[in-house]
């Protein structure tokens, strides 16, 4: 063996060096292909069977709707050419426009629309509350179908065009007869990218390609209503579990947009020349302290209400969000920056007072024992609200139990009845983006229907009256009275307590043009330059 | 031999039979419900009671543990509560992610721990010595993911030499192929390379200091020849029992490198499918893994007869 001097290494280093170098260049050439890496891994393909954000995403390149709501919450046609309703608002008819076909070739009919709403409305509230209200929806001919009321619904086109999970894409009809409880086995919208199914490894990647045949609209795109005009060719979705590694890939280059990074990388990616932050959905999302109204000391409304004098939001949004250009206080259960927000109601969720509070506690009759508290530690920001809350419970005299558990546990414990010393709970922690609880008709801490209500059966039957009348109401002026009501009662009975509002960005290389507001991301109008 | 090795491998049958039910009920007195979870936030106590009697998790415990065995005996590891893929689809698509960053974590852990520890052992109380024994301890002590990271800062963000996530298969070309295992290859192998180093000079020094080991230097034979042909050959049980065991902290330690480098293996499917109470896919994956360590020990037996003839099974 020849002896190696060190100046031959360096020398051969060197070369190595360069060699391997060479291929990172070429990695950074690249056609019309966007690498995306989303905010969660895509296990399930059907968006009616359920509600994860990361569904309903892949679902919006995949399948089109007959409704879209653009970036000013206002409906707009998007596979309806035309629709219409009687004087009394009590039928509907909706006309499909030309050159809509699946990704198979095959033509969309009126039946296909007709069988996906059905679908959607047996698992969807807002599509319960829809069907409650329909006598018959059936197919006219091949290109229209008519809904039948059977009492005035207010919110029809908002329910065709509902933005957010379980939104009501269009399936063929053969899919769509496929029960609700079990996850459809086919892959075939007529949106404008196709999913290649062969290349899709949960856990890893999705792949998408433009669909050829889309034909969109001629309006200029906006929200999910619009042109849907595709730019790119191929779509990669590459699923990074490690935000570390995530952001590297991304100022490296081998990666394009990165949806859902953490607020603390922001002032990194900030300095960054190459890369662009952007708040893709300005209304943001909504923070909850939940009490379950089933057991001691919550079923008492005293005690809930002492809940609401001693959340401080600031001090929830610092701990739970930490940079305050990416959040916001509201003191409205309708998120701020949507139509029907108002301050009705909320004297006490903007004052914090905590010897309001401990007076309303003892008044409540609490008798000391511990109250079990969900911490669910692999979200920080459910994690941060968990933290004070239990400091300020403390402060107020209540005995806190605080149990720490991954978030699918949380999802598991937080269906169960029992009383908390048996494996139930008293508190627990989530959040909405504003799209799910603009209204009424889809915000589910607005319920008072006990055991049908959302985890923590609060039974207000006052607030199930103005539900009602909310969803029958026609005029807008009326829709907007009936919500502040509803706050002001949701707001009394304490059926949750908002911690505050935020709106994180995403990031994406300055290469990239023209993403779209929306609470999810979209993929047509993006270009790659 | 052969109806030996046949003995051996029916033996392994018991093996996984019982750590098939232990997995099984393990993941049932764990905290979660996949049927909530596919139910979504609006769901009712119907919906999820719908939901769990369609995937059969309303049955008895043992009705639902036989089910189970009797497809595995049929060959069917089950399907996906959430993706509908058959599981063995979803292992195979990862089978070559782990089974390639394992493989080359071991030839590199093999190919310097072993050269390393023989070194130190030869050189025991120089400072060659010593800088292996500190080698050693650090490897030990260094976090996989940290180690990780340290490692895509210096070769990725700042010298752009390596990717810094993602796998290509070796069936796109050897050079991407390697490019993309290198930083994970060697965030795994360290713990692993400093344990095989310590193993083999504890083992190497014990060796040299036998009779046979004298009378081979007092015959005149090269040091070469006595270290590699006399000495390794007889310290070499204790390092194969070794490279055993560590077959499963590299399957261990993969769960954290997939996580770092994004790699699509085995890890990170056994991690997703517990977070998601994928019951289907996290039996099945901690099946075949059991299978694959019962096989690596088996092999490791079979590699005693060889090394050592006096072995009998």
């Amino acid at each position: 063996m020849s002896d190696l001097t060190r100046r031959q290494f360096l020398v051969g280093g060197a070369a190595a060096a360069a060699v391997l170098r060479a291929p990172a260049v070429h990695a950074q050439k690249r056609g019309a292909t966007l690498r995306f890496v989303p905010h969660a891994d895509l296990k399930a393909v059907d968006p009616i069977w359920t509600t994860a954000y990361i569904t309903r995403n892949h679902s919006y390149l995949i399948y089109d709707t007959l409704f879209g709501t653009d970036a000013n919450l206002q409906i707009k046609p998007q596979m309806v050419d035309r629709w219409s309703k009687d004087a009394k608002g009590l039928r509907w008819s909706f006309t499909l426009r030309d050159g809509l076909k699946w990704h198979d070739g095959k033509p969309v009919v009126a039946e296909d629309a007709v069988e996906s709403i059905k679908r959607w409305s047996k698992r969807d509230p807002m599509g319960k509350l829809l069907a409650a209200h329909t006598a018959k929806i059936t197919a006219a001919d091949r290109k229209t179908f008519t809904l039948e009321l059977s009492q005035p619904f207010g919110p029809v086109l908002d329910a065709l065009g509902k933005p957010s999970s379980n939104v009501p894409f269009i399936m063929p009809a053969h899919i769509a007869a496929t029960p609700d409880t079990e996850q459809i086995k086919e892959v075939i919208g007529s949106g404008p990218f196709r999913f290649v199914k062969d290349e899709w490894q949960p856990g890893h990647q999705v792949v998408y390609v433009r669909n050829p045949d889309y034909v969109p609209r001629n309006e200029a795109p906006s929200g999910s209503a619009g042109g849907k005009k595709v730019s790119l060719e191929k779509v990669i979705w590459r699923y990074i579990p490690d935000p570390a590694t995530a952001a590297a890939a991304l100022e490296a280059g081998e990666v394009d947009w990165y949806e859902n990074p953490p607020v603390d990388f922001a002032p990194r990616f900030e300095t960054n020349q190459d890369l662009t932050l952007f708040i893709q959905d300005p209304r943001g999302t909504q923070g909850w302290i939940r009490p379950n109204h089933l057991h001691p000391p919550f079923n008492n409304k005293k005690a809930r209400q002492a809940l609401l004098w001693m959340v401080d939001q600031e001090k929830y949004l610092q701990a739970a969000i930490g940079v305050p250009k990416y959040y916001r206080t509201c003191f409205s259960v309708f998120p701020c920056g949507t139509p029907l927000a108002s301050e009705a109601g909320a004297e006490a969720l903007k004052k914090t007072d905590l010897n309001r509070a401990r007076q309303l506690l003892k008044e409540s009759g609490y008798d000391g024992r511990p109250i079990v508290v969900l911490d669910p530690t692999d979200i920080p920001l459910t994690h941060g609200a968990a933290l004070v809350t239990r400091e300020i419970l403390t402060q107020v005299g209540f005995k806190v139990d605080l149990q720490a558990m991954d978030w699918s546990s949380v999802v598991a414990r937080r269906a169960k009845k029992e009383p908390p010393d048996q494996g139930g709970w008293n508190m627990l922690f989530t959040w909405w983006i504003a799209s799910d609880v603009m209204n009424p008709a889809v915000h589910a801490g607005i319920s008072g229907a006990g055991a049908g209500a959302w985890f923590g059966w609060p039974e207000v039957g006052r607030i199930e009256e103005l539900k009602i009348q909310w969803v029958r109401a026609t005029d807008p002026a009326r829709q907007k009275e009936l919500a502040a009501e509803i706050q002001r009662v949701a707001l009394d009975e304490v059926l949750y307590v908002p911690f505050g509002q935020w709106a994180l960005p995403t990031v994406h290389r300055k290469t990239i043009k023209g993403v779209l507001e929306f609470p999810a991301p979209l993929f047509w109008n993006v270009t790659i330059a | 031999m052969i109806p030996q090795l046949l003995q051996r491998l029916v033996a392994t049958i018991p093996v996984l039979g019982v750590v098939a039910i232990a997995v099984f009920a393990l993941l049932h007195v764990t905290p979660g419900d996949p049927a909530v979870i596919i139910a979504g936030d609006y769901a009712t106590t119907e919906d999820i009671a719908r939901i769990r009697s369609r995937l059969g998790l309303d049955q008895p415990f043992l009705t639902q543990v036989a089910i189970w065995l009797g497809r595995i005996v049929r060959g069917d590891l089950g399907t996906s509560i959430f993706s509908g893929l058959p599981v063995a689809t979803l292992i195979q698509q990862r089978a070559e992610v782990t089974i390639a960053l394992t493989v080359a974590a071991m030839l590199i852990s093999v190919g310097l721990g072993v050269p390393l520890g023989v070194l130190a052992a030869w050189k025991k109380g120089s400072w060659i010595d010593r800088v292996v024994m500190i080698f050693a301890v650090s490897g030990f002590s260094m976090p996989t993911f940290w180690l990780g990271f340290l490692l895509v800062y210096v070769f990725a963000i700042s010298a752009h030499w390596l990717p810094v996530q993602g796998y290509r298969s070796v069936a796109d070309g050897l050079w991407p192929f390697l490019r993309h295992l290198t930083l994970p290859a060697l965030t795994l192998s360290l713990v692993y390379m400093a344990l095989i180093a310590r193993m083999t000079r504890a083992s190497m020094l014990t060796v040299l200091s036998e009779d046979f080991i004298r009378t081979a230097f007092a015959k005149g034979l090269a040091p070469r020849r006595v270290l590699v042909r006399h000495a390794l050959k007889n310290a070499s049980l204790p390092v194969v029992t070794i490279i055993g065991i560590g077959f499963a902290l590299l399957i261990g330690g993969a769960v954290v490198t997939e996580s770092v480098f994004a790699l699509p293996g085995l890890g990170r499917l056994t991690v997703d499918a517990i977070i998601r109470r994928d019951y289907p896919v996290i039996q099945g994956v901690i099946l075949v893994v059991s299978i694959a360590y019962v096989l690596v020990n088996l092999v490791v037996d079979l590699l005693y007869v060889v090394l050592d003839p006096r072995i009998r099974y």
